[in-house]
């Protein structure tokens, strides 16, 4: 039987044992009223041979192409031992490290993969990780409210720069304990947050802002000034920011005078494959005088009973398991083994190599943009600095755009027509170090002959 | 029990203790049977003094490795201050629940509430219910 | 040793990044980084060896017997990985067009489908990432369809006491309150505490069953009818689903919404942590307040529904797809299984934990529920023995570590002392459970003989007992170089 080690003897043993005759008047309890039929419409099973060949063809009709798409998930080389060591048994198939002694290699990991996000987003601590960019940045609201003890309201701004769906996914979860999110509408010129936009709302109760850097459409926001205006009302800042960008662009730790309170965003493009979207993770950090607000898992380092260094989770009594209708977050299974991913990618990598791909990358669109701005009718929609992603406008429709240089196995980018009908006909391209000069001078040749 | 209730306090059915000073203060803490029943403490959060709070709202917490508990204020009034020593060395709770290891004073504005309140004995039979 | 220890300056693994852009750099410095993170300068081959050091210091599936109760701790079998795993997959952009897609999105619409048939429900969404996120997508689609008829008074929401600490945490993110319930002296919900509880003011209620206590609530269908003449809703939590798989169905039982563990019922490794996915089934009271997005099917074409194809969803619950590669295994875990396979899963569950109930009872432990069929998990309490002996349930499931067994998981729930909550799933074989028995066995003489011992286990693993206090006092969460 698949995956199942009984023997016919083994069960009847087991069943002797027991006291039955039968599996089935194991289920004695259930009222018979409520048994169901067999699951018809379930296929039957299949072998892994014939699973195989069944993924295979699956897998075939997922194209591969040149994909110059971004919008909150980035495709970076992985180096080979990344998902080598992860895979492992041991990291993949333990379970929360709940019996620390039992689990110090996952423990380890979590409390150096907390070094080194806290130290890249230059923050006092980090969790162990949330689901993802956008559920993070959900819970990163909420522990604002709960943390700003100098506001009373319930009021969070948040840049209409933001990826629209962390907008979306925010509102989802944050709508129903009657917080409000207003949206700051983007400069039409830079599309950045000017701070002119936000002075109706100085002097009011304000529990945070929320920051993106760089945001959705790669703009490099003006985090300095933000963040002070921000703090000079009384609100919490809260950056969501690019783990690759934070290598080469100044850390939410150092923004403004006071620095942002908590930090969030997307880890996926820190050794995590795209994969249609997840499993990635959520990072979050903040301020040392924050951390009993922070949600999710956290991994301390201490002492055993014989004095030898170890690792254990900590301050468990503001999670869910102790602390019930009152914790922090509901959030009790995380992404812990792309946390182990990216913990790993950061080692081979280190402060240099990160830095590196971000300057590749951002390297690569500036070579986009000057092959763009050769095309007539392509326009470059913002004029501000930007990281490895730009907007565009195109003289024909985006959709109808996109479908042609799909079929010559071209990504070319993200509609921002539905996101942003203001924007006219807009794409949002985005380059990586994975992109040769080559394959963007291809992309620009296949856009420049689908508009003529 | 081995455990300690001191005759001349009262104390709420949430295990919270009350000592009454002068000029209508009073003295709050949890009581040595709570302490047990958490554990080591490892942090104590307090209420913020001037602070006005009713009797029954939510004061502050106390929280173990292993657990966390409300602690309710039984008398309504203004916070006049608070053990501040607690946020490096919660211990106090756990080795003198009833002296270094108070957690705030109120100034309260109804006597009736403290007479509602339970004498050692009461208490003392709430505790070995709860135990049975 | 840390591998911030490992460190040197100026060593790197220069494979592994691309050739420095000595170019000008266009971003002035003002948005640019003063200083470098701490992260470490280290060579491939130390990385290599230090984080495979760390995973051998891992207890894991793959290497112990871990009967960890309502974790479902089964085999996950590497064939799914492998193909989940599959070039095609790894790389395919979340936002790729749907032309480009076909192949990912036939698997997801094709569990969508078999789920339905799995819970009884007819309508699935699977981007909830996680149990709780699936809890909260569940309770507040019960919030939304109570809104769209103006029933707005509905404020509570009903927990078991039992209950996981997901359930009245979801309730309350929410914005509702929690009314607990408790269980009578069988294990099952106490009904005539919760006919004092329900009213006007519920909007629900969230149960597990069989419940956390390792039984099947044998009045499901009187607490149904309760609920919703009431005009409440109930809420399937999905957590203990292995052991109904193919015998009773959430939809059947009355349930009008439900989530499922991905990574407990359906093999997905738990990843030290996570990634779990907690896919949420409804009814057609709640059907149309799916979260987005969902998957539709068109003649022979899959594609995305969106919040444009679904006006009243609660809306998108993550910035893409969920855990998609986790959706992508369980897919092909069912398909290897077939639906005879996935029957078996639940009576070779709980024929496993019945038998070992049966022994474990046999050599001496005290059971919670002796009275009770186990259901794929059961409850040993050393409530006796914690009084007498002095050894309480947290050091003998350190003992077990000794033994070269996982913990059962251990104080939960709550209201049953000292207690051993055991699962040991389909996958073990019998001589693995008679070897747990055996080790358990031993234990107990241990108990009643050395007890010292076992106070101060596990004496065998990588460190001895931590220190927990120390560790939440004086909070170290971050290296800092001396």
């Amino acid at each position: 039987m698949p995956y199942i080690p009984h023997t016919d003897a083994d069960v009847k043993m087991m069943l002797d044992t027991i006291g039955v005759n039968d599996i089935e008047d194991l289920f004695d309890e259930i009222p018979r009223s409520l048994r169901c039929q067999p699951m018809d419409k379930i296929p039957q099973g299949i072998s892994e041979m014939q699973a195989a060949q069944l993924l295979g063809k699956c897998a075939q009709q997922d194209v591969r192409s040149l994909c110059f798409i971004g919008a909150g998930a980035y495709e970076h080389h992985i180096p080979a031992a990344v998902w080598d060591i992860t895979s492992r048994g041991e990291f993949m198939t333990a379970y929360t490290p709940y019996q620390a002694e039992a689990s110090q290699g996952t423990l380890q990991v979590v409390y150096e993969y907390q070094t080194m996000m806290a130290s890249l987003m230059g923050m006092d601590v980090s969790n162990a990780s949330l689901y993802d960019g956008a559920s993070a940045m959900a819970e990163a609201v909420l522990m604002a409210i709960r943390a700003n003890r100098r506001s009373k309201s319930h009021v969070v701004l948040v840049a209409g720069s933001l990826h629209p769906n962390y907008r979306k996914v925010a509102h989802t979860i944050v709508a129903n304990q009657g917080i409000e999110l207003v949206e700051i509408p983007f400069d039409g010129t830079g599309g950045h947050i000017n701070v002119a936009s936000l002075q109706q709302y100085s002097g009011q109760d304000i529990a945070a802002l929320v920051i993106p850097q760089p945001n959705f459409f790669g703009v490099l926001e003006d985090v300095d000034i933000l963040t002070d205006w921000a703090h000079a009302q009384n609100a919490l800042v809260i950056g969501v920011v690019n783990p690759i960008a934070m290598s080469l662009l100044k850390e939410p730790g150092q923004w403004g005078t006071d620095g942002a309170d908590i930090v969030c965003g997307e880890g996926q493009p820190l050794g995590v494959p795209l994969a249609s979207g997840g499993p990635y993770f959520g990072f979050m950090c903040c301020k040392q005088k924050f951390v009993r607000q922070l949600p999710g898992r956290i991994v301390g380092r201490t002492v055993d009973s014989e004095g030898k260094l170890g690792f254990t989770l900590t301050l468990q009594a503001r999670e869910q398991h102790i602390r019930r209708s009152k914790a922090t977050s509901n959030i009790c299974t995380n992404q812990g083994l792309a946390v182990t991913a990216a913990t790993i990618h950061m080692s081979l990598l280190g402060a240099e190599g990160i830095k590196q791909v971000a300057l590749a990358s951002h390297a690569n669109c500036k070579l986009l943009s000057q092959h763009l701005a050769e095309l007539t009718g392509v326009d470059v929609i913002f004029n501000r600095h930007y990281f490895h992603e730009i907007a565009v406008r195109l003289p024909k429709p985006v959709a109808s755009t996109l479908a042609k240089l799909a079929q010559q196995g071209i990504q070319a980018g993200y509609d921002l027509s539905a996101d942003y009908p203001e924007l006219g006909q807009a794409l949002l391209i985005c380059t990586t170090e994975t992109k040769s000069a080559e394959a963007i001078k291809t992309f620009c040749q296949a856009l420049a002959d689908s508009i003529i | 029990m081995s455990e300690n209730v001191p005759s001349e306090l009262r104390y709420a059915e949430t295990h919270e203790w009350v000592r009454e000073e002068e000029n209508g203060i009073c003295v709050i803490g949890i009581t040595d049977h709570a302490q047990h029943l958490l554990g080591d403490l490892v942090y104590v959060e307090l209420p913020e003094a001037e602070n006005n709070i009713r009797s029954g709202d939510e004061a502050g917490v106390v929280e173990s490795v292993k657990a966390a508990s409300d602690v309710y204020s039984p008398l309504s009034g203004e916070v006049i201050a608070v053990n501040e020593a607690l946020a490096d060395t919660p211990e106090l709770v756990n080795q003198d629940p009833y002296g270094d290891g108070w957690l705030f004073k109120i100034k309260f504005i109804n006597h009736a509430e403290l007479e509602e309140l339970l004498d050692s004995e009461s208490y003392n039979e709430k505790v070995a219910a709860e135990e049975a | 040793m840390l591998i911030f220890e490992d460190s040197k300056p100026g060593r790197r693994a220069a494979l592994q990044a691309p050739q420095a852009q000595a170019d000008t750099l266009d971003i002035p410095s003002e948005f640019l980084r003063a200083s470098k993170p701490c992260l470490p300068e280290v060579s491939e081959l130390q990385v290599v060896r230090h984080f495979t050091r760390l995973a051998q210091k891992n207890f894991s599936i793959d290497t112990h017997f871990y009967p960890l109760g309502s974790c479902t701790m089964k085999y996950n079998p590497r064939g799914v990985h492998r193909l989940a795993s599959l070039p095609a997959f790894l790389e395919r952009h979340p936002l790729a067009p749907d032309v480009h897609s076909q192949g990912y999105l036939s698997c997801a619409y094709g569990l969508q489908e078999i789920l339905k048939e799995i819970t009884g429900m007819p309508a699935v969404a699977l981007s909830p990432m996680a149990g709780a996120q699936g809890e909260f997508a569940g309770v507040a689609m019960i919030r939304a369809y109570h809104n769209s008829r103006g029933d707005k008074q509905r404020n509570e929401i009903l927990v078991p006491d039992a209950a996981h600490g997901t359930n009245p945490a979801s309730a309350v993110m929410c914005g509702y309150k929690v009314r607990e319930i408790p269980t009578a002296s069988d294990g099952d919900v106490d009904i005539e505490a919760l006919k004092q509880i329900v009213g006007p003011q519920t909007a629900g209620i969230m149960l597990t069953n069989p419940s956390t206590l390792g039984v099947f609530d044998r009045r499901i269908e009187e607490i149904s009818q309760l609920i919703h003449q009431a005009g409440g809703l109930l809420y399937y939590d999905g957590a203990n689903l292995n052991a109904i798989l193919g015998k009773v169905r959430p939809g059947d039982m009355g349930f009008d919404v439900i989530h499922l563990n991905l990574h407990k019922t359906f093999a997905t490794p738990h990843g030290g942590g996570g990634p779990g996915c907690g896919p949420v089934a409804a009814g057609p009271r709640l059907a149309e307040y799916l979260p987005t997005p969902r998957v539709g099917k068109d003649g022979d074409s899959f594609y995305w529904l969106t919040e444009q194809d679904c006006p009243h969803s609660i809306g998108r619950m993550s910035a893409f797809m969920g855990n998609a590669g986790i959706i992508l295994r369980a897919y092909i875990y069912c398909r290897l299984l077939g639906r005879e396979g996935l029957h078996r899963v639940a009576e070779y569950a709980t024929l496993n934990a019945n038998y070992l109930m049966k022994c474990l009872a046999e050599v001496g432990f005290e059971l919670a529920f002796p009275e009770r069929r186990a259901t794929h998990e059961f409850i040993v309490t050393l409530k006796k023995a914690a009084k007498t002996l002095k050894v309480n349930a947290m050091e003998v499931a350190k003992r077990l570590l000794d033994y070269g067994f996982h913990a059962p998981t251990t104080y939960f729930p709550l209201l049953i002392p000292e207690c051993l909550l055991i699962e040991p799933t389909e996958t073990e074989s019998k001589e693995e459970l008679d070897r747990f028995i055996a080790a358990m066995s031993s234990i107990l003489e241990e108990m009643q003989h050395e007890p010292e011992l076992v106070r101060q286990a596990p004496h065998t693993m990588p460190v001895h007992r931590l220190d927990d206090v120390k560790a939440a006092k004086e909070l170290d969460l971050v290296w800092q170089a001396e």
